[in-house]
């Protein structure tokens, strides 16, 4: 059970939050101009790391807002977090 | 009581105050302190149980959660009994009923015990290896085994007592109460930390509360009276919480923990009444310091499984703690010096040790010297090769040790006992600090698994960091500490620690017997009655790994969770296989430690407070109404409103048709609706939905259908633009919060650009939906000033308006296909527009109807539900809804799936309506479409998503999705069911008024 450092709110509990999947995965600008494997690549191919991950995280039962968040899924570490239209940090 | 087994040398347990007991219905005397297992002992009661598998006399073997034999039945009344408690666990309360489990029709008679001479035929996998054929026999087979297997009896009542959950935050928590513990806590309360100490047991002090040995001092006092008044210490303390008869169930990452507070279980049961049992601590601590101490180990020899047989270190504190003796003539058999501890405790206490049986060739120990000085005979370099006695051991076979401990030699020699101490050493107890994703290393020198890199903010100390020696622990824990808390606390620093300090080790997983393995039964799990012989098989069989050896032998999977025997299997298994322990790993440590309750992790989420209920404004009127209730989501939603004597069909068939006829009422209240409102709403409403929204005018409405971004239908609802900026948007029912989700999601994600903003308003209206040809009367009475002519308040358009001068929202929308209309109101006025509108309707025969009337009404449209209809493989085109797609748009979410190769097949399934042959057999939901029925293995090609007699056709209609059923309209099809083959017809999928002329018409 994760604490995690809701950029708008602060410290709290892992049950306030929901998981969105991998982060800065940018919706196709033109989808029609894009082939279907194109377009599935977009739709259906997601990482799945065993280490350093970049998330998608929602305090859904607070502020409501999206954020991202880098977590190691080996060991659970956040490494940072940080809102939605900021740069993610580098390494 | 056996006053002979009893001894009076402490003040842990008070003999003045005596308790009765029952156990297997026999009445019993024990005293305020004891557990149920030491006043079992001091009875001259072992036998408690019989084991899982070949139903052999089980004892007590243990003094704490460890336990793997003594599980017993508490209370004895069928519907409120509590299985599968340790004896070593449970307080001794007035009143208290415990019986043995897992034997029929008594412990001292056991009809399974049967089962241990066909051992030899009971092998591990053998379930696995023998009940695979045939299989349909299975079933049968399961009921016998379930039957011999049992692990106690459910109780048939929901649970009585009440339990609660609390969050707990602290700067420091310290898990274990003994002496690293409590040196820890006091050192975290010296330095003005809140802290918080917990422990399982009824009291702190662990082991060395009773260490009262002369071999064992600190400041020149026995360390059980220096322990004592460190103890004393800390109620000093205005930060220091001390929690006993706690025990941590789970350890989290970021020092997220769970632990489990008994408050009731050690009281009477009258003193019981109105208060919480037990209560489910969440704690997050800053830090937290583990100091769960160690388990002793039992030894792994032929028979090491009889009544009788306890570990060394229990037997000390049944003497020391709780003044019981496990016996009247003991022997000790070990591979270390602690059980010298033991010997010299029941040499002062007036029981007769009549011999110690010491793998080793010597010990230098100050301890096992006094021992030898008491006069204890110690067999050196012996070993103990088989024990006798069916319930309970009377005598033991020794032999010597070869050279290479291979092996024995020389003659046996046998004598009588009535109990044997065991001690194979110490395993620390790391499962905490491994579930919180700690990592192990093996220490070579005494084979223990010991923490080595910690992921949160905590350390371990004491023997569960793997010191086992007084000196080492204190000096250690202190220097642990205040490294850990960056302190300079000096009060720990100079004790002086005098111990018995062991140097010749030897360790030896499988003892050697004069019989081959195969003839021996060697116990590992004494729960899970899995043999040294078992694991052996699973090496032979081919498993490798050491979580498939746990699996297949079952060893370590008992409530125990092998607390007692992981530790030999993995060094057995690592012997035999030849690798080196450390390389090969041990099996996952996995919450909870100990057994939890029911009760303890659902708290008080029961009964009404399992789930939100959530009710309409109009709730109470349904009620009165005698309506039936539907849960959708976590709504109650009227379901039907049966008159007397009415069954549901008949029911639904009058509401139905009434509200054809002339009028009927729904609350429509539970609907999601969002206020949207901002710049971009007809942008944003052109992005979210299939259609287009960018000329929707004010005043109007419209309906829109929803995709996933693979193309599937996830949600629809009517959107009405109520100004210039502002539109009130609704969902389906179960789909509301989900919606609301997606769409901030998409607004600030992708979209932040979008000048939109979303609320949820669902709760803030009330819905009173009136449909029917005299529904236009209704409203004109209800509201008098309101033109309702076709051209003025047309389809698919709202008017603000006022009722008894309560501002409305009045749609003209219509989800069953007739004249209809909805009236928003604020939700607290709500249940009062509802009945003026049924007053005004009365003369109209205006009939509530519920969820069933409106989804079959509805269905006779050919209307969807999304949900029911579609399940998230629907496209809009399966659905045969491509009006509703607007291709030239440039984009919406899900239009680039639209035209993907698998969603432009052909043959996807498609939405078609169904008549059967018989108008009058209705179909079953989820039945299953086929088109012939003599082939095998027949195909299916669909199913039945909506199913109902319709009243207004007076014939059965079905909607179902099929394959390619677009171009299969006309053809027949067949529904097999269990007893009969039913026909039917591919149809539209619109039943009546497919011309949409009832949506204007009026009686």
């Amino acid at each position: 059970m994760f604490l995690i450092n809701c950029p708008y709110c602060g410290e709290r509990d892992q049950s306030e939050f929901s998981s969105g999947g991998e982060a800065h995965i940018v919706r196709p600008k033109q989808p029609t101009k894009l082939s279907d494997d194109q377009w599935a690549e977009y739709l259906f191919m997601r990482k799945n790391i065993k280490g350093v991950q970049f998330e998608r995280w929602n305090h859904a039962h607070g502020c409501r807002k999206w954020f991202n968040m880098v977590r190691d899924t080996s060991n659970d570490k956040i490494h940072a977090v940080y809102k939605m239209a900021e740069k993610p940090p580098v390494k | 009581m056996s006053s002979d087994l009893r001894v009076n040398n402490n003040k842990f347990i008070d003999q003045t105050n005596q308790i009765s007991f029952k156990f297997n219905d026999q009445i019993l005397y024990g005293f305020k302190g004891d557990t149920l297992a030491s006043a079992l002992l001091a009875n001259n009661i072992h036998l408690v149980g019989r084991s899982f598998k070949y139903h052999r006399p089980r004892g007590i073997m243990t003094c704490g959660s460890e336990e793997p034999n003594a599980i017993v039945q508490i209370g004895n009344d069928p519907s409120l009994t509590e299985p599968n408690v340790r004896a070593t666990e449970i307080e001794l309360y007035e009143g208290l009923e415990a019986s043995s489990q897992n034997c029929w029709p008594s412990v001292n008679f056991d009809i399974g015990g049967i089962n241990n001479f066909f051992s030899p035929f009971i092998p591990a996998g053998f379930y696995y290896k023998t009940f695979m054929w045939p299989a349909s026999f299975w079933e049968k087979y399961e009921y016998f085994i379930r039957k011999s297997a049992g692990l106690g009896k459910s109780p048939t009542k929901p649970d009585q007592d009440v339990y609660d959950h609390r969050y707990l935050h602290c700067d420091v928590l310290v898990i274990g109460g003994g002496i690293s513990g409590i040196i820890a806590a006091k050192m975290a309360a010296q330095k003005n930390l809140n802290t918080v100490l917990l422990d399982d047991k009824n009291s702190l002090g662990g082991f060395t509360i009773f260490q009262n040995n002369e071999n064992f001092k600190i400041n020149n006092e026995n360390s059980n009276l220096w322990l004592k008044k460190e103890i004393e210490t800390l109620n000093s303390f205005k930060n220091l919480t001390v929690k006993t008869r706690t025990s941590l169930a789970a350890y989290h990452s970021y020092n997220y923990l769970l632990a489990k507070e008994n408050l009731t279980d050690h009281l009477s049961l009258n003193e019981r009444k109105d208060k919480i049992r037990q209560r489910l601590w969440k704690i997050r601590a800053k830090k937290v310091i583990i100091a769960t101490g160690a388990i002793e180990r039992p030894l792994i020899f032929n028979n090491n499984d009889r009544p009788g047989i306890i570990l060394s270190s229990s037997i000390k504190k049944y003497i020391d703690y709780y003044g019981v003796k496990c016996g009247q003539k003991i022997s000790l058999f070990a591979n270390n010096d602690s059980v010298y501890e033991t010997a010299i405790s029941l040499n002062n206490s007036g029981v007769s040790v009549n011999s110690v049986i010491d793998i080793r060739d010597k010990s230098n120990s100050s301890i096992a010297k006094q021992a030898e000085k008491l006069g204890i005979k110690i067999y050196w370099k012996h070993i103990v090769v088989n024990t006798h006695g069916y319930k309970k051991i009377n005598s033991i076979e020794l032999m010597k040790l070869s050279d290479n401990g291979s092996g024995v030699v020389g003659n046996k020699i046998n004598f009588e006992c009535d109990c044997l101490g065991i001690s194979g050493g110490w395993t620390p107890m790391v499962h905490l600090f491994t579930q919180s994703g700690g990592k192990l290393k093996f220490r070579e020198i005494d084979n223990t698994f010991i923490p080595d890199n910690a992921p949160s903010d905590q350390i371990s100390v004491g023997s569960c960091n793997g010191d086992f020696e007084l000196d080492d622990i204190v000096k250690n824990t202190n220097k642990s500490v205040k490294e850990f808390l960056n302190t300079d606390n000096s009060e720990f620093d100079n004790l002086k620690v005098i111990c018995s300090k062991e140097v010749d080790k030897k360790n030896i997983w499988l003892l050697p017997s004069d019989k081959p393995l195969g003839k021996t039964k060697p116990f590992l799990d004494f729960q899970n009655d899995s043999t040294a012989k078992d694991v052996k098989l699973a090496l032979r069989e081919g498993f490798k790994s050491i979580e498939h050896v746990k699996r297949y032998t079952t060893t370590g999977m008992g409530t125990d969770q092998g607390k007692l025997s992981n530790m030999h299997a993995l060094g057995i298994v690592a012997e035999t296989a030849g690798v080196k322990m450390g390389e090969l790993g041990t099996t996952t440590f996995r919450p909870p430690y100990t057994p939890l309750t029911f009760g303890a992790i659902v708290g008080r989420n029961v009964g009404e407070f399992f789930d939100i209920i959530r009710r309409t404004p109009i709730h109470d009127w349904h009620v009165e109404h005698k309506a039936e209730f539907e849960n959708v989501g976590q709504w109650k939603r009227a379901w039907y409103y049966p008159k007397e004597n009415e069954n549901m069909h008949q029911a639904v068939q009058r509401e139905s048709k009434a509200a054809r006829d002339s009028a009927g009422i729904l609350d429509a209240s539970t609907l999601g609706k969002i206020d949207i409102q901002g710049t971009d709403v007809s942008e944003f409403l052109n992005r979210i939905y299939t259609n287009a929204w960018s000329k929707l005018e004010i005043g109007k409405c419209r309906y829109g259908l929803m995709l996933n971004e693979d193309g599937m239908v996830y949600d629809d609802g009517v959107t009405t633009r109520l100004g210039e900026n502002h539109y009130i948007m609704t969902t389906t029912t179960g789909g509301a919060a989900n919606v609301l989700s997606k769409l901030e999601d998409y607004l600030q994600t992708e979209w932040p650009e979008l000048d939109v903003y979303l609320t949820s308003v669902t709760d803030h209206y009330a819905t009173v939906s009136i449909c029917g040809p005299s529904s236009k009367k209704i409203i004109s009475k209800v509201i008098p000033g309101l033109d309702l002519s076709d051209n003025k308040f047309p389809h698919m358009s709202f008017k603000n308006v006022m009722i008894d001068k309560i501002k409305c929202r009045v749609m003209r929308i219509s989800f069953t296909g007739e004249l209809s209309y909805e009236i928003n109101v604020q939700s607290n006025f709500g249940k009062s527009v509802w009945e003026k509108c049924f007053k005004a309707g009365e003369e109209f025969n205006i009939t509530p109807y519920g969820t069933e009337t409106m989804h079959l009404l509805r269905a006779e449209k050919g209307f969807i539900i999304a949900g029911q209809d579609t399940d998230g493989t629907m496209t809009p085109l399966d659905l045969q809804m491509n009006w509703i797609i607007n291709k030239k748009k440039y984009d919406f979410i899900g239009k680039r799936s639209l035209y993907r190769s698998d969603t432009i097949r052909e043959n996807r399934k498609q939405l078609v309506g169904l008549l059967t042959d018989d108008p009058n057999e209705v179909l079953e939901e989820g039945a299953q479409i086929v088109s012939e029925t003599n082939k095998k293995p027949i195909e299916m090609l669909g199913h039945v998503t909506s199913s109902y007699f319709s009243p207004n056709l007076n014939k059965s209609i079905a909607l179902a999705v099929l394959i390619s059923g677009k171009k299969l309209k006309g053809q027949k099809m067949f529904v097999p069911m269990k007893n009969k083959t039913i026909g039917v017809t591919i149809t539209d999928s619109v039943f009546l008024d497919k011309e949409n002329k009832r949506l204007n018409a009026e009686l």
